[in-house]
């Protein structure tokens, strides 16, 4: 399988992706590139809160909460 | 790439300071960090203060500094909030950033920064924009304990030799942990050097701009640092040393900046940093072969699981408070009796004296009495809180609480403060710093108060312990506790959502929240919050209560005579049998004593107020005094119910005055519903001055203070009266 643009939606508990760029930059889209989120970036993804959002993502060997809906704004692919 | 341009620079020390200016200003180490990396705790260390130190992020959110003596020299110690970088995004951050860009008066003149070994890369981004700063650095390594527990092992001398600057591995929560850190503050006051100046992030792009701006002041004959270009150009508000007058200069500045305007020059420079991170972490650091699953990972199998976890989270509240309400029953008996003995042995002496003997005996006795029962309480509660917080529970409560405070226009970070508020609302509101916007912090303020403090705590387990408890067991007891603090919570949600879709408009906010890996709390920092927390609750409670209780014993003292009572006895006497029979003369007596007293008629001719509540006047008086601080209302009612009490008995203790207390009818004062009303009253109203003055501070005026009091003024009065109208409804 190779890997693929998707949608932060598709993420499941244990999915790993790589950031590939970004749609906008923002203040949050900034920040998140300060907390490590940046081009080329891998993460797992670890928990899902109750109700399927937010999500726990482990992002250069910390964990890190975010939102789905709001990261939309950094385009993603799922890795195999 | 990463320019590996570098420079060195010394401070001129053969400057020619007068001697003025070099005994001025201390000199300034400023601890900065990632949120989280053991800063206060380093701090706390060096110092030997005792600022709070917490296992979640956010925990300082103002500067506070310190001195300490070494050697000849005085230093003066700051510690600031964390920061993820220095582009402050949060009102925490932008004080941190403040004081490192010297905004509140001179630049530190050496920064020590905190770096988590467990948390590496991410902590050297950081660390890198500070080594592009050119600001003497010393590098602390903390959490290398946890690190090791993790399978991860940092080479310190590794990662000074890439960063060019010391490492100092620290230990700073244990004792003498944090003396390698002096040592090498020691050295730097020798050499006060400087390091070498790293470029972590630069574009190509930049670096032309940099390397051109540089020539370009060589010629004018200015011998500038990159750091210092490279400053220039990132915040246009910095002045180049006024060679902006140049043309050459000046323009090749516009173009630099406009390049670091546009939007791909953060991507790129964040990426590029990271890039640099991830190198040096890459290299300077071993990693066992990695377990299955870590401890963290483990224990949030169960605490972070999807349905589990929100029944975990009321299970240990729920907990919480059935532990505080069964622990300290055996120990408030202890206090009570001691207190009883003392009253009864003082009583004793003063026998000759009756005014001196009613004004001690009832006024003060029995006003620290009714207070001091109830710092077990307290001293439980904070237990669990500092316990709580140390384990770095918070964080997962909030990722939990997210969705729901999400929908009602708030954000899973306000659930920290919001829950630090249930000790006390004023770290609470200051907490809410952290929050992303200013509306949200503002929605956070407002409601922070909502949350049930230690303050409310005695008037619960009175009124509990007096009402619920003998009628319906403790676990109901218990579950009231529990229902009591649930209320302020529940509250909130409806009053953030009208004021965030109502009042403020607010759009939805960013999520955004670093789960710090589980640790034990560290039993010392756990005790000295109770230690501290106590000392609080006892030098405050303590003053404001000698003052009050002598006020309130006067008031309700004088006046008295004989004719009065003559007449009153004359009263008793042409009453109904029936009413006789259920209320004897010498409680009669005292009660229309107490009536004709100038807080009684006070208290009566305001009373109509209270009356849809089920409050009568002592009630009522009881309230209103504790209007400056809530906890007064305990020992104001100590006094107003125990004065007509047989002196001689010593203090009564007030759970039984209260019981027996009625209305002049004969019929019963307090009913376990108007217990329940009164503690609604409690949970809803802001009855504190400390929190008014913070939400002033924190809100540059009277208008958020005002709004806080009148719409809990407000909720407070409509739900006591909803109660007793459900009572009267029901019976
Ligand atoms: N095991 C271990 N724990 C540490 C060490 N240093 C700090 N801690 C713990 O880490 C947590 C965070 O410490 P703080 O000192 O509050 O961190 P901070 O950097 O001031 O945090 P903020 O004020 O939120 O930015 C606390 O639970 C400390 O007890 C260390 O070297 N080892
Ligand atoms: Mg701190």
């Amino acid at each position: 399988m190779i890997a693929s643009e998707a949608k932060w939606q598709d993420l499941k508990v244990g999915s790993r992706a790589r950031v590939t760029g970004f749609r906008k930059i923002g203040k949050l889209s900034k920040r998140l590139m300060e907390m490590g989120l940046t081009v080329g970036a891998e993460f797992t993804v670890q928990k899902v809160a109750p109700l399927g959002d937010p999500i726990e993502i482990v992002l250069r060997g910390y964990r890190l909460c975010l939102r789905k809906r709001e990261s939309d704004d950094v385009r993603i692919e799922i890795l195999p | 790439m990463p320019s590996q341009a570098r420079e060195r620079r010394r401070k001129n020390r053969d400057s020619s300071l007068t001697d003025q200016q070099r005994s001025l200003p201390l000199p300034t180490v400023a601890l900065v960090g990632n949120p989280n990396s053991g800063k206060t705790t380093l701090f706390n260390a060096l110092t030997g203060t005792h600022q709070k130190v917490a296992n979640y992020p956010g925990v300082t959110v103002e500067e506070v500094s310190a001195e300490v003596e070494i050697g000849e020299t005085t230093l003066k110690f700051t510690d600031l909030p964390g920061l993820y970088s220095l582009d402050p995004a949060t009102e925490d951050e932008a004080v941190a950033v403040g004081v490192l860009r010297g905004d509140f008066g001179s630049r530190p003149d050496l920064l020590v920064c905190v770096v988590d070994a467990n948390n590496l890369e991410r902590n050297l981004y950081l660390v890198g924009e500070l080594l592009e700063q050119g600001a003497p650095l010393i590098v602390a390594l903390t959490m290398t304990d946890v690190a090791a527990r993790e399978g991860v092992q940092v080479d310190p001398h590794a990662l000074a030799s890439e960063l060019g600057v010391d490492v100092i591995p620290v230990t700073a929560h244990r004792k003498g942990g944090a003396r390698p850190i002096l040592e090498a503050i020691e050295r730097w006051l020798e050499t006060r050097a400087d390091h070498m100046v790293v470029s972590t992030c630069d574009t190509q792009e930049m670096q032309h701009y940099t390397e051109a701006i540089s020539q370009a002041l060589a010629r004018i004959g200015i011998d500038a640092l990159r750091s210092e270009i490279r400053a220039a150009v990132l915040d246009p508000g910095t002045s180049l040393r006024g060679a902006e007058e140049f043309p050459e200069v000046d323009a090749l500045l516009q173009q630099a900046r406009e390049a670091a305007a546009r939007e791909e020059f953060h991507e790129t420079a964040a990426a590029t940093r990271y890039e640099w991170a991830n190198r040096i972490a890459t290299n300077v650091t071993r990693r066992e072969a990695k377990r299955t699953l870590s401890i963290t990972d483990r224990i949030d199998r169960i605490l972070v699981h999807r349905v589990g976890g929100l029944l975990v989270f009321l299970a240990v509240m729920y907990f919480v408070f059935q532990s505080i309400y069964t622990l300290a029953a055996p120990l408030m008996t202890l206090i009570e009796d001691g207190f009883a003995w003392v009253g009864s042995a003082v009583s004793g002496w003063l026998e000759p004296w009756p005014l001196a003997q009613s004004a001690i005996v009832d006024g003060l006795i029995a006003g620290l009495a009714a207070m001091f029962v109830f710092l077990p309480q307290i001293l439980i509660l904070f237990f669990f809180i500092a316990f709580l917080e140390g384990t770095g529970y918070l964080a997962r409560a909030a990722f939990l609480m997210d969705r729901l405070l999400g929908w009602c226009g708030l954000n899973g970070r306000a659930f920290i403060p919001l829950l630090s508020s249930f000790a006390c609302a004023v770290p609470g509101i200051m907490a809410a710093r952290v929050m992303p916007d200013a509306r949200s912090r503002l929605a956070t303020i407002l409601v922070a108060p909502l949350m049930s403090c230690s303050a409310r705590l005695p008037v619960y387990v009175l009124l509990i312990g007096a009402f619920i408890e003998p009628q319906f067991g403790p676990t109901v007891a218990g579950i009231t506790l529990f229902g009591m603090h649930l209320l302020g919570l529940v509250v909130a949600i409806p009053v953030v959502l009208v004021l965030n879709r109502a009042i403020f408009k607010a759009h939805r906010l960013p999520f955004l929240l670093e789960l710090p890996a589980y640790q034990w709390p560290k039993w010392r920092d756990v005790l000295l919050t109770m230690y501290m927390r106590g000392k609080v609750f006892v030098s405050v409670a303590g003053r404001i209560i000698v003052t009050m209780s002598i006020l309130v014993w006067a008031l309700l003292y004088f006046p008295r005579s004989d004719e009065d009572f003559a007449r009153f006895r004359s009263e008793y006497e042409q009453l109904p049998a029936r009413t006789q029979a259920l209320i004897s003369e010498d409680a009669y007596l005292e009660q229309r004593q107490a009536e004709n007293s100038l807080l009684g008629r006070f208290g009566k001719a305001i009373e109509p107020i209270f009356i849809p509540a089920g409050f009568d006047w002592r009630i009522t008086m009881g309230i209103l005094a504790a209007f400056p601080a809530r906890e007064v209302i305990v020992p104001t009612l100590g006094i107003i119910f125990n004065l007509g009490s047989d002196v001689d008995e010593g203090s009564r203790d007030l759970r039984s005055s209260l019981q027996a207390a009625t209305w002049p009818d004969g019929s019963r004062l307090i009913t376990p519903w108007t217990a329940v009303g009164l503690m609604v009253f409690f949970a809803l109203c802001c009855q504190c001055m400390a929190t008014l003055a913070t939400v002033r501070r924190e809100t540059n005026g009277w208008k958020w203070p005002v709004f806080m009091f009148t719409y809990m003024s407000v909720l407070a009065y409509l739900g006591a009266v909803a109660v007793h109208q459900l009572e009267l409804a029901f019976s």
